[in-house]
Parts: C-alpha cells; sequence; structure tokens
C-alpha cells in the first residue's frame, strides 16, 4: 500500500492539452496528491501508481458544461417516465449503487456512467431559485462528479422590476444575494420576458416585444443581465437559453441576441489561483449561447422547415465574443425539459406527448415532455444535421462546446457516437443514407468536409467549456497546478480509422482510464472507486450599503412568496465538499459603490 | 402578511419560522414558545397545534421496547438497535416503510437500506396519491409551485378534496384568501368550484358545488374534454353523474374564460372507482385546458413529508414509490411491490415500519400478517402498529427537536430547523436513529460468521 495517495504517473501517451498547447505530444503527465505536477520525485515517484499509456490517446478529463442532471424537471422526467426506468436498470456492487433510467438516470446511475465515459465536471444548466435545495439534494447524491448550477434569472420579478428602472447596480446587489443564498455558481437566462407571459399563457416573439405588466423586453433582460454578469466579474458568461426556441426561422432571432452583448468587456473577477496554461485559460466571451442547434432553424413553417446554421454560424464566424454549445441530436429516446415553458408547451400541441410543466412562482417554470428522434423523420433528421453544422461551420472550436443538451437533444452517452460524426465524413454521410433525405437536403451537410482532429476533440470536450465557465482555472487541462482528472483512451492518434467508426465509439465510450483527482475512478467501463465530488458556486460581493438597499425592497416584494425569507435560503448542509469562488471581493467593490 | 416576520425584534424566547410537520402544507411561518409550563403555538391551525402539543404529551415513547415471549418489556437503546438490525438483516424480503412524516433524510437511508437488504421500500403514498402518481406517469403534469396560483388564479377547482379539513391553510395560505400581486382582494378576485358527493364545508364555500354521484368522476371529467373539444357528451353521461350537461358547461365556461386556474384535486380522485385513471383524465383536461387559457393542477398531499418520498426513490433509484430491490437493482410494478399486496400476499417476511401506523390504515388481512411477521417501528407515541411491534425506538420529532428536508404539496423542498432539540442522549433524529440501525445490518451482512448465525437463528 503506498504511503501516498492520489500519486501518479502516466506514461508515453499521446497527450491532447489545447490549453497548453500540446497536441499529440507523447509526454508523461505527474499527478501528486491529486494535482498536475511536473515532476515526481523521493517517496512520491517510488509510490505512484504508474499508468502505462503508451499507444493510447490522453486528455484532461471531460466537462459538460450543460447537462439536465439534478433538479426539480429532471426528476420531475424520472417520475412522469417509468417506460424509460423498466429498460435500463443498474445492479449494485460492493461499491456501487443500482439504479434506472435511460434518458432520465437516476443520481447515481448518472454519475457512474459519465464518470465510466471519461466525464469528471459535470453543470448543471438550470437552478430554479426556489427549488435550488432540490437541485443540491440530488447533486449531493451524485457520486464521483465535480459540480455546480446556473441559476436561472432571465424571468425574475425582481431582476425585471431593477432593470426596468434602469437600476443595474440594484439588479447586481441581488444578483450577488441571490448566487450566495442558493450557492449558484452562473447566470442561466431562459426565454427572457417570455416565461413570465406564460403565467397567463402566452409568450414574446421577438427581441422588441414587451412582455405583459412589467413590460420589459427581452433585449433589454439579455443586455442588462450580461452586464450584471460583467459588473459582478462572474467566471462564467451569461449563459443564454434564447428566444422562439424550436420554432422554424428563429435563427434570425438567435443571432440579434448574441449581438445584444456586444462591446461588453468578458472580466472575470474571481479570487482564485489559477493553474498555469500557455494559452489565456480566460473567457473571452460575454454571451454564451445554449443548444444553439435548436436555435439555428431556417424557414418560416414546418413544411419548409430547413437548417438556419450557415447563417448563424456565419455571424459567429465574425465576433469573439460568443460561445455557443450545439445541443446536437444524435436520434434516439430523448426527454425535453427546459425552463422555457411555452417552448414545452408549443412542443406538446406539435407531438401530444406526456408533458409537464412547473412554473415556479415570482421566478422562473419549466417544462418536460417525452419524445423521440427518429431517422425517418424529416424534421428530426434535419436536426441532426443542424446540431453538427453548429459544430463544424463554426471554424474557431473555442467558440464551439458539444453536447446534446442532455437530455434534450439525446443523451450524454451518445457523446461518442457525436464525436465520430464530427471526426468523420463517412460517419456522417453514413448516417444521412439512414435518414430521411431532408437530412442533406435542408442542410449544407452534406458539403461539409470538415474533420475534426482529436486536438479539436479536446477543446470542445474539454478546454472549452471549462474556459467558457470559468474552470480552466484547474479543469479542462493538464497544466501545473491542475485537479489530476484524467481520460486515457485506448486509440493510437497514429493509427486513426476513420472508417471503423463503430470501434472509435466503442473507445470512446469506454476508456481505459478515467482518473479523478489522481485516483482511478473507472476503468473500461467499469466502476473502481466512488470518491465524493466538490460543489462549486460563487460568493459575489457588493458594497454593504447597496446590499442594503436592495434588501429593504427584497422584504417589501417577499411576501408573494409562498415560503418565508428565513427559510429561503440553501444551507450548506445540502452540498458536499463545497467550493466558494469569492468574486468581486472588497478592494474592487468600490467601483460599485452607488454613488 | 407575513412580512413582520422580517421586522418584529428578536425576542429569543419565542422560536420564528417553524416549519409544521403535519400536513403537505409545510406551513412555515409558525412562532412556538416552549417553557415549563407548555408550549404556545402560534399561525398553526387546529391540526397542526395538536401536533406541536405532543411535544410535552405524556403518551410519548420514551424508551426502547423489546417483545419477547409475547410480553413487551424496556429495552436498552444498543440492544433495541441490535435486536431491529437481527430482525432485518436475517429477513429474506422485508418490507420497509417510510412514513411521511419524517424526513426525506430518514427515508434516504431507508432506501439505502432497502437496496443493501433486497427489499422493498414504500411509502404512505401506496394508499393514497399513489394513483394519482400513476396518473402522472400516463400523462405528466401541468402544475405550478403555490405561490404562482397565490399571485395568479383567479379561478380555484377542488375537485374530490375538501381541504378545510384535510389541510386546513391551503385557502388562507395558498389558493383563496392571499392577497397576491393580480389578486390582491384576496377571496373577492377569485371564483372557487368545488366538485364532490358530499356537500363539505368547503363545497358550502365555494361559488359552485358541482354534486356528482359517488364513483363517477371519471366520467365528468371525460365530458369535459368532450365539451372542450366542441362535442357534445352522449347524454347518458347526466344520468351517471348526475350533473345536468348544462351545469357541465357552464363550469366549462367559467374554467376557460378565467386568466388563471388552478385544480386541486384530493384522494376523491385517487380513491374512487377508476383511481389512476381519474388522475390521468383530470391531467389530460388541464393539458387541453392550456390551449384556451393558463391551467395548472396539483394534488393535496395529505401528510407533510409525503411528496419527499416519491421525489427522493425517484432521484436515488428512479421509481417513485413501492420499489423491490430484490434482484439487485430497483424494480417498480404498483399492485406487485407495493404494500398492501406484498402483505395481503404474505410476500414479506419481515418490516421496519418507520412514522407511520399502517397497521390502522391498512386492511385487515394485511395487519394480521404484520402480527405473524417481526416487525420494528420507530415512532413518537403508542398505535396499534407499535403495540404488534417487537422492536419499538422511539421517535423523533422532525422540524421540532433535529432539522431536516420536507417536500410541500407543489414539490417545493422546504428546509426545517428545529427549536428544540431531541430528548434523547441516544439519538438525534429518525435520520440518526435509521443510520445507526443501517451500520448495524451492513456490519452483521458482512461480518463472516453471518453464514453461520442465521443457521443458528433459524434453529431456534
Ligand atoms: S395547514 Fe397543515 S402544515 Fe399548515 S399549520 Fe395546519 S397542519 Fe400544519
Ligand atoms: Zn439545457
Amino acid at each position: 500500500m503506498a504511503a501516498t495517495t492520489n500519486t501518479m504517473i502516466i506514461r508515453n501517451g499521446y497527450v491532447f492539452d489545447p490549453l497548453n498547447g500540446i497536441d499529440g505530444d507523447v509526454t508523461d503527465i505527474f499527478i501528486k496528491e491529486g494535482t498536475i505536477v511536473s515532476d515526481l520525485s523521493g517517496a512520491y515517484e517510488r509510490d505512484a501508481i504508474v499508468i502505462d499509456a503508451a499507444g493510447k490517446t490522453v486528455m484532461p478529463g471531460g466537462v459538460d458544461s450543460h447537462s439536465h442532471v439534478a433538479g426539480a424537471k429532471v426528476n420531475a422526467g424520472r417520475l412522469m417516465r417509468p417506460e424509460d426506468h423498466y429498460k435500463s436498470a443498474r445492479i449494485k456492487t460492493d461499491i456501487t449503487h443500482s439504479g434506472s433510467g435511460y434518458t432520465v438516470p437516476s443520481v447515481y446511475k448518472q454519475g457512474y456512467d459519465y464518470a465510466a465515459m471519461g466525464y469528471t465536471t459535470v453543470f448543471e444548466a438550470a437552478m430554479p431559485p426556489l427549488e435550488a435545495r432540490h437541485t443540491h439534494e440530488e447533486m449531493r447524491s451524485t457520486p464521483i462528479l465535480d459540480m455546480g448550477a446556473y441559476m436561472v434569472m432571465g424571468n425574475n420579478w425582481f431582476i425585471m422590476r431593477y432593470l426596468k428602472e434602469g437600476d443595474l447596480e440594484k439588479a447586481a446587489a441581488y444578483v450577488a444575494w441571490m448566487m450566495r443564498a442558493h450557492k449558484a455558481y452562473g447566470i442561466k437566462c431562459v426565454n427572457p420576458a417570455g416565461v413570465e407571459n406564460w403565467g397567463w399563457a402566452k409568450n414574446v416573439h421577438g427581441l422588441d416585444e414587451p412582455n405583459i405588466h412589467f413590460e420589459i423586453t427581452p433585449r433589454e433582460i439579455i443586455r442588462g443581465l450580461a452586464e450584471v454578469n460583467e459588473m459582478l466579474g462572474l467566471p462564467m458568461s451569461l449563459h443564454l437559453h434564447a428566444n422562439n426556441l424550436g420554432h422554424p426561422g428563429n435563427w434570425e432571432l438567435a443571432r440579434d441576441s448574441l449581438m445584444i452583448t456586444s462591446g461588453l468587456d468578458a472580466k472575470n473577477r474571481s479570487d482564485l489561483e489559477w493553474a498555469q496554461t500557455r494559452e489565456s485559460a480566460r473567457r473571452k466571451q460575454t454571451v454564451y449561447l445554449a443548444h444553439a442547434q435548436f436555435n439555428a432553424y431556417g424557414g418560416s413553417s414546418w413544411r419548409d422547415f430547413c437548417s438556419g446554421a450557415p447563417d448563424l454560424a456565419k455571424y459567429i464566424n465574425q465576433v469573439d465574443d460568443v460561445v455557443i454549445d450545439s445541443g446536437s441530436v444524435p436520434f434516439g429516446p430523448a426527454t425535453t425539459m427546459t425552463g422555457d415553458g411555452p417552448a414545452q408547451h408549443d412542443l406538446y400541441m406539435l407531438t401530444g406527448q406526456k408533458w409537464s410543466n412547473c412554473d415556479v412562482e415570482m421566478e422562473c417554470g419549466s417544462g418536460v415532455l417525452s419524445l423521440v428522434y427518429m431517422k425517418s423523420s424529416p424534421v428530426h433528421s434535419v436536426q441532426w444535421a443542424i446540431g453538427l453544422e453548429v459544430m463544424l461551420l463554426v471554424d474557431d472550436p473555442w467558440k464551439t462546446i458539444m453536447t446534446t443538451d442532455h437530455p434534450n437533444g439525446g443523451i450524454f452517452t451518445s457523446y461518442p457516437q457525436l464525436i465520430t460524426w464530427l471526426m468523420s465524413k463517412k460517419a456522417r454521410d453514413d448516417t444521412a443514407k439512414e435518414c430521411h433525405k431532408w437530412a442533406y437536403d435542408k442542410s449544407s451537410l452534406g458539403g461539409v468536409d470538415r474533420e475534426m482532429s482529436l486536438y479539436e476533440i479536446a477543446v470542445v470536450t474539454r478546454a472549452n467549456p471549462a474556459r467558457t465557465i470559468g474552470m480552466a482555472y484547474r479543469k479542462g487541462h493538464l497544466g501545473l497546478g491542475a485537479d489530476g482528472d484524467v481520460t486515457v483512451y485506448d486509440i493510437n492518434p497514429e493509427k486513426l480509422d476513420l472508417n471503423d467508426t463503430p470501434a472509435l465509439r466503442a473507445k470512446l465510450a469506454r476508456p481505459d482510464y478515467t482518473i479523478k483527482d489522481g485516483g482511478v475512478v473507472a476503468r473500461k467501463g467499469e466502476i473502481l472507486a466512488v470518491p465524493e465530488g466538490r460543489r462549486f458556486y460563487c460568493r459575489p460581493y457588493v458594497d454593504e450599503g447597496l446590499e442594503k438597499e436592495m434588501h429593504a425592497d427584497l422584504k417589501e416584494w417577499f411576501k408573494y412568496y409562498t415560503v418565508g425569507y428565513a427559510n429561503y435560503p440553501v444551507p450548506d448542509k445540502y452540498l458536499t465538499n463545497p467550493v466558494a469562488i469569492p468574486v468581486n471581493s472588497p478592494q474592487e467593490t468600490i467601483a460599485l459603490v452607488r454613488r | 402578511m407575513k412580512s413582520e416576520i422580517l421586522e418584529v425584534p428578536e425576542r429569543p424566547e419565542i422560536a420564528k419560522n417553524i416549519v409544521c410537520p403535519v400536513c403537505g402544507a409545510s406551513c412555515d411561518d409558525i412562532q412556538v414558545k416552549l417553557s415549563g409550563d407548555g408550549i404556545v403555538v402560534r399561525n398553526a391551525c387546529k391540526m397542526g397545534n395538536a401536533k406541536f402539543q405532543e411535544i410535552v404529551s405524556g403518551h410519548r415513547i420514551r424508551q426502547p421496547l423489546i417483545r419477547e415471549n409475547g410480553a413487551v418489556r424496556p429495552a436498552q437503546w444498543e440492544e433495541a438497535i441490535e435486536r431491529a438490525a437481527e430482525i432485518l438483516a436475517s429477513a429474506s424480503r422485508p418490507l420497509l416503510f417510510m412514513g411521511s412524516e419524517t424526513s426525506c433524510e430518514a427515508m434516504e437511508v431507508g432506501l439505502h437500506l432497502g437496496e443493501l437488504l433486497g427489499g422493498v421500500v414504500d411509502s404512505n403514498a401506496t394508499v393514497c396519491h399513489g394513483p394519482t402518481t400513476m396518473g402522472i406517469q400516463e400523462s405528466g403534469r401541468v402544475g405550478a409551485t403555490a405561490g404562482q396560483s397565490k399571485s395568479r388564479s383567479d379561478l380555484v377547482v377542488y375537485w374530490g378534496s375538501n381541504p378545510l379539513e384535510s389541510m386546513p391553510r391551503h385557502m388562507s395560505r395558498y389558493a383563496i384568501y392571499p392577497r397576491g400581486y393580480w389578486t390582491r382582494r384576496g377571496r373577492f378576485d377569485r371564483t372557487v368550484i368545488t366538485v364532490d358527493p358530499r356537500r363539505s364545508i368547503t363545497a358550502e364555500n365555494s361559488d359552485l358545488h358541482i354534486q356528482l354521484l359517488p364513483n363517477s368522476d371519471h366520467e365528468l371529467l371525460m365530458a369535459l374534454l368532450t365539451l372542450l373539444h366542441g362535442k357534445r357528451p352522449h347524454p347518458s353521461v347526466e344520468r351517471t353523474t348526475g350533473v345536468p350537461i348544462s351545469q357541465m358547461e357552464e363550469m366549462l365556461d367559467m374554467m376557460k374564460s378565467c386568466k388563471f386556474g388552478s385544480i386541486y384535486v384530493g384522494l376523491g380522485i385517487a380513491s374512487s372507482y377508476g383511481k389512476h385513471r381519474n388522475a390521468e383524465a383530470a391531467l389530460n383536461l388541464v393539458k387541453e385546458l392550456n390551449g384556451h387559457t393558463k391551467f395548472v393542477i396539483g394534488a393535496l398531499r395529505g401528510h407533510c413529508n409525503v411528496a419527499g418520498f416519491n421525489q427522493i426513490a425517484s432521484y436515488l433509484y428512479g421509481f417513485p414509490f413501492g420499489l423491490d430491490f430484490s434482484r439487485g437493482y430497483p424494480r417498480y410494478n404498483p399492485g406487485e411491490y407495493t404494500s398492501v399486496d406484498l402483505l395481503r400476499d404474505r410476500d414479506v417476511d419481515a418490516a421496519l415500519i418507520l412514522s407511520a401506523d399502517p397497521v390502522s390504515h391498512f386492511p385487515a388481512t394485511c395487519s394480521e400478517y404484520m402480527a405473524e411477521i417481526p416487525v420494528v417501528c420507530i415512532d413518537i407515541s403508542p398505535c396499534p402498529t407499535t403495540m404488534l411491534s417487537d422492536v419499538v425506538l422511539p421517535g423523533v420529532i422532525d422540524a421540532m427537536e433535529c432539522d431536516g428536508t420536507f417536500y410541500r404539496l407543489d414539490d417545493v423542498p422546504i428546509y426545517f430547523q428545529p427549536f428544540t432539540k431531541s430528548p434523547f442522549s441516544f439519538t438525534e433524529s429518525n435520520a440518526d436513529t435509521m443510520e445507526q440501525i443501517f451500520k448495524r445490518v451492513k456490519a452483521i451482512k458482512s461480518a463472516p460468521q453471518y453464514a453461520s448465525s442465521q443457521r443458528h437463528r433459524s434453529g431456534c
């Protein structure tokens, strides 16, 4: 038994570490007590676990910056879909719990499945404040993974009121308090102004359409929240789920939404020690567009539906302040779930499927629907194509992140499949042959020759998600001081055969090793250790006087809640290994004092 | 409104913002003064107040009890935990029944224990809103948190529910009387419809009472759906339901013309003929109504944390109640792995009952069988279930003596903090007690002599 723990040498692998500019070089990776170091000596070297990665691909542990894995709406999906759970069960072992669920797995299964696939960090992309305790409870029970959650703010009454009054400082003070109270990591903005209208069974359809009563437009909310985000200097930019989601012809609105934040400075004012990287590990974007696939539709109805991805990509190629995640559609069963209540109602009207909805008082909403994406469906086939176009037509991989918006476009365990499509034109052509002909007829995908390299895959599944959300201070790369999270795939880049995609897919699905904090957690898909992950959240500070003023308003309006002010926040006991990230620490708050 | 909670200067002897552990309303504005003279409770309803009084009640179970050769005797805590663990560890298929008047934290240990033992874990939903949950599994549920209805709802339908008796503060805190943002005049801004075969006090206080014949909820719901789709239901529906079609039309017009409608279903739907099909029909009606105006539906969950079990069982293992672990992974089949069916079919060989009294609420055959098998129970005061138990462990009162989580009727999780401590030195909470049992069971199961002690026990 080694005297040192979580200490390891991964020898002779082909390393892909984009934030350090390492593109397949054969080198050794050293991990000392869970952290990447340049070398090991003495007892550490002697006792280190040595992994022979010769002929294998070594990447930082996978980072998913947009997934739905914890909270009320995810659980509404589990609860209403026993048919999803009968078919997919996991038996307990001596060290792991049992579980069930295919598109909406139970939390233990979810954690193991991610780890088995080489992912070590996953962020829940929509946490309603009032139900934050629920999100944290589920994350607390999720094994292995490091996690955090974005708080849904785009239809919050306090925000809408402050922004309407033009009081950005108070809005910032409110956001700061809410993030501390609910242990949130970032700001999510879902169908701004529209979800509030859904309180009256309505929606908004343009960026300049004011909503009922609050009389605020999506444009004002997006701009306001993005400004608040940068005033506070949060690690991540605004995560935007644009209006008109899922409607033919919505690409233009998506592009216009992305223009709203242009001119803002990306400021990350988190008070942290940064691990070393060669490239800048700081985000450049001021807006991070969620699930671009669902917002890149052309045409004007389902009859003339087509891809709008080329147009959207054209804009993204011109600017430097946008990152998107793809929300790709790998076909098969899915459970759509978003904070966008009216969009889910539209989908219900279209499909007649099981549909759940939960409006959250004064804050937001959500909808859940069961769905199967079929290759025989013309629309689904185009969605598949769009989900790949948004990745392949944006030239710079540092502007894209590969997701399925799990479980909306598909489930996270299809990532290996998705990677093979991104890496191989043949794989795309093969699938297109099985699809409805709209897949290539109504998109540009058939004419796209680009094949992503393993380096680019490491960008869109590790380095960029980490950088975009501000986690690259320790995640998404293998620089000195980074977390010892590593994936070793049984893939020899010298002998990569892009024509044998089933083999590639299988190797991506079951890496040789998933290493978390310098310990092996999974080997060829089998879970070997179940450490507890960390929970990241931000603690933004603002001037005390300002916060007091904001609290006076808060008290006045709190009577419309059904939970008392004292019982509203989430106590620490709901978090395992909480990591609070101080943001906008006192010496910097001066800029935010009210004049 | 409750803003005074923030403004009243601190008077330390009065505990504020206490959560009531009785019904699904999970009222979180209770004020409590506990002293040598007893307990004074403010803001709670009669039902809630009665529960708070139990903390000073002489009936409280204060010592572990063990039944031996038919006679019950007081026992030491360690001995009782050991005996409880032995009973569970030696059972081949134990039933773990997680009552609703305790925290999610305690229930979670129960689920882990069930998984470890290959047993069945179930909860009160099995005999109350289980059918409603199954309806959701057919249809989905269009709902909202309570405050959404409080601020917006101008039409409220109580269907098969009688909140004035089952959830006394539902009307005053959430649904009818509060002055919400768009309902500033409270009751005067809302129309109330009650659908109930009886003239309940809720019905008496409503603007429209649809007095349908018992067990005709499904027919009435389907007739409303038919009307909503612009067709006329078959005239025989008047005979079946006892409701004239003209009255159905009146009701539907009210529903379609409101701005925000809320339906609260009760056990009148889940327990009458049709069961989960009634719930499914109600849920479908609400889904369809959203094509016309805003409508939401929720269940009035009777016990404080009955919703909590559904939530945690779903996220931990994937099913909301009646989870069978006998194959090492969770299985769900209501009617097969649910408590009443298992007991009636004599399909379990031991039981642990946490904070519930199934002997009083289950069919007699189930209780008779429970008398035959070893039963461990955790409870605060004597009840028929404690009477037939082989081991009784004193319960700790959640929300009064320990902290934890309840899920409210609308699935909003509420964190509760105690105003006093557990009266026992040997346990802090029911979650703690469950944890202690779990550890013992695990130790027994992993001990090498386990197999031989098994033989020994069956020999006696
Ligand atoms: S309504 Fe229910 S939760 Fe509220 S005080 Fe009465 S019993 Fe307690
Ligand atoms: Zn999403």
